[in-house]
């Protein structure tokens, strides 16, 4: 690696990627050879959502430095809005793949643009009280979806929110029935797409924080005054992180919500925030390839504690405080950066 | 650092396939021969009976535990029973948890699957078992839920069926119910609005109201994270008028109302649902609140009828508390799939699909006596026949009311 004369930068970013596909290989040959179990099967994508939700919430909390508590609330208009695509075009678009992709794009698109209208008055926030401020945006996605009803029949597409009043046509049903949510949700979303949404969040992230752009967002983390001093546009990078992150977590909305036949909006509150945030500080602010496995392992490790029955939630809880603590010790960091220190030795040598 | 942090969550990862591998060695059925087709391998114990494994999903923690964990328990005890008595069916019974989320729902249904399920009791509550009810459809499993009551369980799918009245039915029931004893003719509603089971069974209350002339004078909603404070929405039914509260939830937030009412010193009449069944064994409520709280539950514990007795007493020795409807459901749900696998003879190398054609055919044919009800019937839409009993509750009891 060394002799291709890269940066440390770009090492970094190509190890998190061949590490991402050789996952996605062995996973697949698995999967595809029959030795997998149907526990894991299932939850191969969830795992890809959660590792695309870690990833982009890791670009917000790591590289923009601003902690948000909502990020669940762009999933949420992911899901909704992405299921909704993806039902529109039940009869219209014949392919799964494309009307999978399309409603990634969707779902992501429309984050994207509620990411923006949140940053408007966010982003002029700072620390604990942009923290709060995502928080409440969280909830207010969820009271919004379940108050809100949709449908689709041969006069277009009716929106009616707090009542059922859409009046569809008889015998069609809605397709976000308020505190139903969604249901009867085509299972669409498959592990190949999973896994291509995370190489492209990688790729756009990784491009991003190397650029121009992602080092003026890095310099708002590290200091902000010192970056306004110097020029640089506060707001226009912040938004430029947020919105980016937003948009990711949309399509790993959608992607999550066609992989479950039903999908309610209480599952994106405050818990799901925090859980992502939890896979993002686990693997480490700002670090990409630590969010993934965070997020795959913490995706696992309760499923595969199902055997602990009644003391499973506990003994997940301790596995992950002890990960938490192993994680900060410091012998092991001095150990593993002796040992890092030590291989490059080495390879200089 | 980066380095620290994957070999220890690699470790982690090891640990946690070492602990799958573990887990599908020691069951009869590992996950390679569970492929997409569910074909269990042959299971007879020592004396030759046929052993079918029946799974099934609830929330054994969190929020709406005490209905997991009562269908769990129910579920255990009659699979006692049945082995006990050591007929030709026996049973081996795995019930995981679920947490009450539809994800997590789905993680169980697929650990279930690894296990080498052939028969389902479904989920316990309504949006799980929506969940799972998909995955079991497409799957070929035959699944009965005790208690997974909103219609989109069953809807669309020929082998998921229900021991519980749909939400609903339970809606216009209940207003059907009010009207036949004249109890009110101004109604008030509180109820959840980001609940599929609240809505479900308000929407048809609501539809059911008019045409009975009851007049609903107020109608109030809450939602999760706002189910503490509810002095809005009972001084509302209060300053209408309101004679009879309608509270179309779980016991949770009405356990609250009842203490509110009467600190307002509001005392109409309270009228509950399925989901007011377990009020009274709620840790720590003052059953004096509940004093005079009607509820439409196809199941009375204080019933005379001898096996009601039996499952009663047997349960409370067991587990210490007086079974809910939930409980009934769920044992019921048992001897429905013994007697339906009796007469149907099905064996336990029969494969999870062809279980699941004759017991579709057996629950659509037959006619089963149980705790909730006699001569259930169901129809090929998988919803069940049964007549609801009203209950009131007395002296920290409850009470049948016909």
């Amino acid at each position: 690696m060394n002799k291709l004369n890269l940066s440390k930068a770009s090492r970094r970013s190509f190890m998190t990627y061949a590490v991402v596909i050789i996952a996605f290989i062995v996973l697949q040959s698995l999967a595809a050879a029959g030795a997998m179990s149907s526990m894991l099967k299932g939850l191969l994508v969830p795992i890809c959502a959660y590792v695309v939700m870690a990833i982009s919430l890791n670009l917000t909390v790591g590289i923009l430095g601003e902690l948000s508590l909502g990020h669940a609330g762009f999933m949420s208009v992911g899901a909704f809005m992405g299921v909704t695509t993806a039902v529109s075009l039940q009869n219209v678009v014949a392919s799964k793949e494309l009307r999978l992709i399309a409603a990634l794009l969707v779902g992501a698109l429309f984050a994207a643009v509620v990411g923006f209208l949140v940053g408007i008055p966010v982003l002029r926030l700072n620390g604990d009280y942009l923290a709060i401020v995502t928080l409440a945006f969280g909830e207010i996605i969820k009271s919004i979806f379940n108050n809100l009803y949709l449908g689709l029949d041969s006069h277009g597409l009716h929106v009616s929110l707090l009542n059922n009043t859409l009046n569809l046509d008889e015998g069609v049903k809605p397709i976000i029935g308020g505190p139903m949510g969604i249901g009867g949700i085509q299972k669409i979303a498959n592990f190949a797409t999973g896994f291509a949404l995370i190489m492209v969040c990688l790729i756009i992230i990784f491009n991003l924080v190397n650029s121009r752009a992602g080092r003026a967002i890095m310099a708002i983390r590290d200091n902000r005054i010192a970056a306004e001093s110097v020029g640089i546009p506060i707001t226009k990078y912040k938004m430029m992180a947020f919105v980016t992150s937003a948009a990711m977590a949309g399509a790993a909305g959608a992607l999550f919500a066609l992989n479950f036949s039903t999908i309610v909006a209480n599952k994106f509150d405050f818990n799901t925030s925090i859980l992502v945030l939890v896979f993002v500080v686990l693997g480490g602010l700002g670090n990409m390839m630590g969010s993934i496995v965070a997020a795959a392992a913490l995706t696992v490790l309760p499923e595969a504690l199902r055997q602990f029955a009644d003391f499973r939630m506990l003994v997940y809880a301790i596995v992950l405080i002890l990960v938490m603590l192993i994680r900060n010790n410091p012998t092991i960091r001095t150990f593993t950066a002796q040992l890092r220190r030590g291989r490059k030795g080495g390879a200089k040598s | 650092m980066k380095k620290a942090l994957s070999l220890v969550l690699a470790l982690v990862m090891v640990f946690a396939l070492v602990a799958c591998g573990g887990s599908s060695e020691s069951t009869k059925a590992p996950a390679e021969q569970s492929s997409e087709t569910t074909t269990a391998p042959a299971t007879t114990d020592a004396s030759g009976a046929q052993v079918f494994k029946l799974g099934g999903t609830g929330p054994l923690t969190g929020g709406a535990a005490i209905y997991g964990m009562a269908v769990k328990n129910a579920a255990e005890l009659a699979v006692n029973e049945i082995n006990a008595l050591g007929g030709d069916v026996q049973f081996e019974l795995n019930f995981q948890d679920d947490a009450h989320d539809a994800e997590k729902a789905v993680n169980a249904y697929n650990t279930l699957k690894d296990w080498g399920m052939q028969i389902s009791l479904g989920s316990v509550t309504s949006t799980p078992c929506v969940a799972t009810s998909a995955e079991t459809y497409a799957d070929r499993i035959f699944a009965i839920t005790p208690s997974g009551s909103s219609t989109s369980v069953i809807e669309g799918k020929d082998n998921q069926f229900q021991m519980c009245f749909t939400d609903p039915n339970q809606g216009s029931a209940s207003a059907q119910y009010i009207h036949d004893k004249a109890l009110a003719s101004k109604v008030a509603v509180i109820w959840k609005n980001d609940d599929v089971y609240s809505k479900g069974i308000y929407d048809t209350f609501m539809a059911a109201a008019p045409g009975l002339g009851l007049e609903v004078v107020s109608d109030t909603t809450f939602a999760d994270g706002s189910d503490t404070d509810f002095s809005v929405q009972i001084a509302d039914a209060q300053a209408k008028g309101a004679e009879l509260v309608f509270l179309p939830m779980y016991y949770t937030p009405a356990s609250l109302i009842f203490a509110q009412a009467k600190a307002a010193g509001y005392s109409p009449i309270w009228f509950g649902v399925d989901g007011m069944d377990g009020i009274l064994t709620l840790e720590g409520f003052d059953t004096s609140l509940a004093e005079g709280v009607m509820l439409l539950t196809p199941f009375n514990a204080d019933s005379d009828d001898q096996m009601t007795k039996n499952f009663v007493k047997s349960y409370q020795e067991k587990y210490g508390d007086i079974p809910n409807q939930f409980a009934a459901d769920a044992y019921d749900c048992v001897y429905a799939y013994k007697q339906a696998l009796e007469n149907a003879k099905c064996t336990a190398d029969m494969s999870a699909e062809d279980i699941c054609t004759a017991m579709i055919a057996q629950f659509t044919s037959m006619t089963f006596d149980g705790l909730t009800g006699e001569g259930m019937t169901w129809g090929t839409d998988g919803a069940v026949t049964k007549s609801p009993k009203g209950m009131i509750i007395q002296n920290g009891a409850y009470v049948g009311l016909d």
